[in-house]
């Protein structure tokens, strides 16, 4: 087993006062309109935070390789469903259905 | 200390290490777990081929004259959810994998022995509440839970069903976890990757599906729930939802799910051509990433099931593209299993047989898929027959021929006893039969036009619907022999050495059955895998073959 190197005091609390930030950047963002962008932005910020969650709060960073394969693969499959499911979406009306 | 026991070979073994009702509900020994696995799987067997023989009886007639067109449905539908998600999914890996993935690196266990037991819970759990769901009246979405219908318009048990497949998800996820972990950190000494058995690199493959996809299906159908139940506006048009979305999540997973049952059974052919041909498999390398191909590109074909979904032109022409890339690796393996027996000095025994069944039906099977995997030729015979016969002809010709043909290959070794050869190559022969009576005239009635799950159709398909139900009959009692001889084995059968079929493997260097921690001293490995000798084949040869038909 590998052992969990100490992870110091300082960066947890450094990753929580991020997240705080981030949690009082979504809620400012919130109250204005940025067109398309509504999305992508919260979207951004979420992203951002779950990632230090994992990286940092769930040890990832501090885990074997091994661990840490299976981490980013398990969100690289979430990219292929959405990718691909989006490959449908996107494209819906692209190329006419024959006789229509 | 019982004297009963003393007649078994190894005096003390696994099964008889200790005793009571209770040693085998706590038990933690991955072959105990493997052999309560074979019973949950052989009840749900015969459970969903009660239902299955109901749904061939009622088209023994063209008219829908047996049951309501209801009640039919709740037939197609149990049958699917029972042997797909209870029967087929858990079937290889869960019993033949739990009993020879430690035993074949050469580990005393699985990495989790407790989590191995909670699988089983789980996955009877899980089995508690289909039951539950076939005693309050049933449900009739079909296995594939279509959404608007599922979450708008059933009034049957969906969320129940849906718990049923979301905890025994568990099961599957917990199984595939306990493997990768084991194969990757208690492989014995000298046991490299590329000296493990085909048996663990598609095991190994498989538990990645379990592990990536499971997740996916189970938050779906729990996603359906919550529609049914809250309203949320997920999937239904009229709440604001998309039911294509639903199909596109529920085939991310399915899709691979179907390389779930056929890959475990690969494994098992793999073992079993080598070790009736006494040679090693040719081309082990490119069997062993063919598997891995499998499980990579099987996750990226799931549009194929949604040609006429009106998911998009351009989507479904990738997705044809690459469901025929997944073939190739499907066809590299049977084109290399082919090669080994080439020349091979093979034993016509039993489990052989089943192989060469496997092998037959599972290519059909697959070059079928190529026809379904035709954009244009999906549109006419989509939700046809011929898809029906498709996937009976890769999940009953092949996951269960292998799995037959690896219970027969194993049994020695799992229960120290060994079945009566004459009547397993009996019933081989029946099931060969029996199956492809029952299911190659669905080509033809697919291609005809008769649609799927409709319990009524028009006169003029009745000859070919006799045919497949006569067949279903024969097939029925080619389960029913080896039943009845595998149950006699266990108390009258003679008893088995260590390596009755001569074969090269860690599970023949020990006793059978097996001693509780499998090895006495953890094995150092120093050679290839199927490494069939001049020298070893002689030695083994006069020993193991009493009767040799072919020079
Ligand atoms: C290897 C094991 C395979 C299994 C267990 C399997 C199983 C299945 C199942 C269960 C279905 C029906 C789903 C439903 O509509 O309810 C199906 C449909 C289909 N299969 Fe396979 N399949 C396998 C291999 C393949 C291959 C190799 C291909 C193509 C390269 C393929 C192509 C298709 C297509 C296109 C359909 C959709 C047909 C339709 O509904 O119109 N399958 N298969
Ligand atoms: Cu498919």
């Amino acid at each position: 087993m590998t052992e969990h190197a100490e992870s110091p005091i300082g960066t947890y609390l450094a990753v929580f006062v991020t997240l705080l930030v981030m949690t009082a950047l979504t809620t400012w963002v919130a109250f204005h309109d940025w067109g398309a962008l509504n999305t992508p932005i919260a979207l951004a910020i979420a992203v951002f935070k779950g990632s230090l969650v994992v990286w940092f709060f769930m040890h990832v960073r501090y885990s074997a390789r091994l661990t840490q394969i299976v981490v980013v693969s398990g969100f690289f499959w979430l990219l292929i469903l959405f990718s691909f499911t989006l490959s449908d979406y996107l494209s819906r009306g692209m190329l006419p259905f024959p006789g229509k | 200390m019982d004297a009963i026991d003393a007649t078994l070979p190894p005096p003390v073994n696994y099964l008889n290490a200790q005793h009571g009702i209770k040693s085998w509900l706590l038990t933690r020994d991955h072959k105990r777990i493997a052999l309560l696995y074979l019973f949950g799987i052989t009840f749900f067997f015969v459970l969903g081929g009660i239902f299955a023989a109901l749904i061939r009886l009622e088209l023994l007639t063209p008219a829908g004259d047996l049951m309501e067109a209801e009640t039919y449905n709740k037939m197609f539908t149990l049958h699917g959810v029972i042997m797909i998600f209870f029967f087929l999914i858990p079937s290889i890996p869960a019993t033949l994998g739990n009993f020879l993935v430690p035993i074949m690196i050469g580990a005393k266990d699985l990495a989790f022995p407790r989590i191995n037991l909670l699988s089983w819970y789980i996955y009877m759990v899980g089995g508690l509440f289909t039951i539950a769901v076939i005693v309050l009246g049933g449900v009739d979405t079909g296995w594939t839970f279509y959404t608007p219908y599922s979450t708008a318009a059933s009034n049957t048990h969906v969320v129940l069903t849906g718990l049923g497949v979301f905890i025994t998800g568990f099961s599957s996820i917990l199984t595939g976890l306990n493997f990768i972990v084991t194969i990757h950190r208690m492989r014995a000494p000298g046991m490299t990757w590329f000296r493990l058995p085909l048996f663990i690199w598609s095991h190994y493959a498989t538990a990645l599906i379990m592990v990536l996809g499971t997740p996916v299906i189970a938050i779906t159908v729990l996603l359906v729930a919550a529609e049914r139940v809250l309203h949320l506006g997920l999937f239904d048009p009229k709440l604001g939802g998309d039911p294509v979305l639903f199909q596109h999540l529920f085939w991310f997973y399915s899709h691979p799910a179907v390389y779930i049952m056929i890959l475990p059974a690969m494994g098992v052919i793999s073992e079993l051509v080598a070790a009736f041909s006494r040679k090693a498999i040719f081309g082990y390398n490119f069997v062993a990433f063919a598997s891995l191909a499998i499980a990579l590109i099987g996750f990226l074909v799931w549009g194929h099931h949604m040609f006429v979904s009106s998911q998009s032109v351009y989507a479904g022409l990738v997705f044809s593209f690459l469901s025929f890339l997944v073939a190739i690796p499907s066809a590299v393996k049977v084109f290399n299993w082919t090669a080994t027996m080439y020349k091979g000095s093979i034993s016509f025994q039993a489990p052989i047989m089943y192989v060469f069944g496997f092998m037959g039906l599972f290519l059909v099977g697959g070059l079928t898929g190529l026809f379904l995997a035709s954009v244009g030729l999906d549109v006419h015979v989509h939700d046809t027959y011929f898809v029906v016969a498709h996937f009976h002809y890769i999940m009953v010709g092949g996951a269960i021929m292998g799995f037959q043909g690896g219970l027969h290959y194993w049994w020695p070794k799992i229960f120290g006893r060994k079945y009566p050869e004459g009547w397993a190559k009996l019933a081989a022969l029946v099931i060969f039969v029996g199956f492809n009576l029952t299911f190659f005239p669905q080509f033809l009635l697919g291609y005809l036009g008769m649609p799927r799950r409709y319990y009524a159709y028009p006169p003029e398909f009745q000859v070919l619907n006799i045919m497949s139900t006569a067949g279903a009959s024969v097939l029925a009692i080619g389960y029913l022999i080896p039943a009845i001889y595998f149950a006699w084995s266990l108390k009258y059968g003679e008893l088995a050495e260590a390596n009755p079929w001569g074969a090269k493997g860690l599970e023949w260097t020990i006793p059978s059955p097996p001693p509780t921690y499998n090895f006495e001293e953890t094995p150092v490995i120093t050679e290839p895998p199927y490494n069939y000798t001049p020298e070893f084949v002689a030695s083994v040869t006069a020993a193991s073959r009493p009767e040799v038909e072919l020079g």
